[in-house]
């Protein structure tokens, strides 16, 4: 089935979240949630900055638990993750939803999102602000992804750890990628309680 | 090996007997049995408490065996951690033990003995003495602790490797297992072993390896974390039964490696 009629036949369905995307967002929730509470406890145990995370926000017990946590996290986080970009690239997905992305709409957008004149009428079609968004949480799990391969194995993988500006580099990048996914999670949320029909269109499909 | 351990000279008979106590089972250890799965959110999203449901962590624990596996193919006999300059070693090192720095075990430099078991074909004791006149090499490399910190090292030794031959190891043999003054133990495969920046470690820095970075020897494993790096061994083993570790049977992965 060609790309366009693959789109069309959505349409024709009348569904804005094909299978395939509300599957794989639903278990990438489950593996974002497992991999915060284990990571927020491996962090704790030697805090990079002058803070530890709440206790209660963490998964595991203790380091060892909430390590084993991280790295059987991490197979079903990396696992799903292909999945949806195999075949977000094969149904050429992230083409028609998140591009074209132009500075110009994403400034306009955004200066009506925040004057609360943004349009959320058709769920299907994503406006600029949402694009760079969806698009930069991609990256940032790409780049989580890279870093933390390369804490794992710094000396398997040192080219990758010495990209990342070595070991040390590399808990800075992890980190501060963990952090731009929590700040997209926290407006991600908000919207969708905002926006409760995007909430139904990831379950139900429409 | 726990025999060995008893019987080993140079060691402080009191020490042993605290440190015995500490190689039981550490009630606020066992935490993690319970706590592995405690999250009230992820009790509530699933509707169902998973914090006593031994089954959670048994599967952890499978999928950690699994990751042995994987980290086993991974690991390239061949590839050498990073080495750095002079300049960049961290001074001071830090300390991490179980136990406070000043709980460091005083091993006797003349009543010391290397315990050799196993499948060794020379078991012949080593004193420190006879460790020093092998062919040293020396490294400058960064430690990983499980923790998350890292600090980079300046250490001399004996490769294990060229050891491993000396004493007439079988070097097909699966693991090789450490035994430590303070109780402490732990255990890695064989190909670690043999990779050339594996060292029985006896200086630090250009001095004589201090207590509190496990005196008189420690093995140095570049290509693994920290807590894979037993200090103050006494005692080493070759074989191929899997026997764990200190921390690795209170859930740290077991191979851990870099």
């Amino acid at each position: 089935m060609s790309t366009s009629t693959t789109a069309r036949s959505a349409r024709n369905l009348g569904l804005i979240h094909p299978l395939y995307v509300r599957i794989t967002h639903w278990l990438n929730a489950i593996a974002v949630f497992i991999m915060l509470g284990s990571g927020w406890q491996i962090y704790n145990a030697s805090p990079l900055f002058a803070f530890a995370f709440p206790p209660s926000l963490t998964l595991g017990g203790w380091l060892a638990g909430g390590l084993l946590w991280h790295f059987a996290g991490m197979w079903l986080f990396v696992a799903n993750g292909l999945l949806y970009l195999a075949l977000g690239l094969k149904k050429a997905h992230f083409r028609r939803k998140f591009l074209p992305l132009r500075v110009a709409d994403v400034v306009g957008d955004l200066g009506a999102a925040l004057t609360g004149r943004l349009s959320h009428a058709d769920l299907a079609v994503y406006n600029a602000v949402q694009k760079l968004f969806y698009l930069g949480v991609l990256i940032a799990g790409l780049v989580i992804v890279a870093s933390g391969l390369a804490l794992w194995k710094p000396v398997q993988f040192k080219e990758l750890a010495a990209l990342c500006g070595g070991y040390e580099g590399a808990r800075l990048v992890h980190f501060f990628a963990m952090a731009s996914i929590v700040l997209f999670l926290a407006i991600h949320v908000l919207m969708a309680v905002l926006v409760p029909r995007s909430l139904r269109a990831m379950i139900r499909g429409r | 090996m726990r025999r060995a351990r008893t019987r080993v000279a140079g060691v402080d008979a009191e020490l042993l007997v605290n440190d015995a106590a500490r190689l039981l089972p550490d009630p606020s250890r066992r935490r993690f049995l319970r706590q592995v799965g405690s999250l009230g959110a992820l009790a509530m999203l699933t509707g169902c408490d998973i914090t006593d449901a031994p089954s959670a962590e048994k599967a952890l624990r499978k999928i950690s065996e699994f990751n042995d596996w994987v980290q086993a193919r991974l690991f390239n006999p061949n590839r050498l951690a990073t080495t750095y300059p002079d300049s960049a070693v961290t001074r001071p090192f830090p300390f991490n033990a179980y136990y406070a720095e000043a709980e460091a075990p005083d091993v006797d430099e003349e009543r010391y003995r290397l315990i050799l078991d196993g499948l060794i074909a020379n078991k012949q004791p080593w004193t420190l003495e006879q460790l020093a006149g092998l062919p040293q090499q020396t490294q400058i490399t960064r430690l990983v602790c499980v923790e998350g910190w890292s600090a980079i090292g300046k250490w001399t030794g004996v490769p294990l490797r060229s050891f491993l031959e000396r004493i007439g190891a079988d070097l097909t043999a699966k693991y090789v297992h450490f035994v430590c003054a303070e109780g402490y133990f732990s255990s890695i495969d064989m190909p670690t072993a043999l990779h050339p920046q594996t060292q029985m470690t006896l200086a630090f820095d250009g001095q004589t390896l201090p207590t509190r970075l496990g005196f008189p020897m420690r093995i140095r494993i570049p290509t693994k974390l920290g807590f894979k790096n037993p200090k103050h061994v006494i005692g080493m083993t070759v074989l191929n039964n899997y026997t764990g570790g200190y921390w690795e049977d209170q859930g740290y992965n077991w191979f851990s490696g870099l």
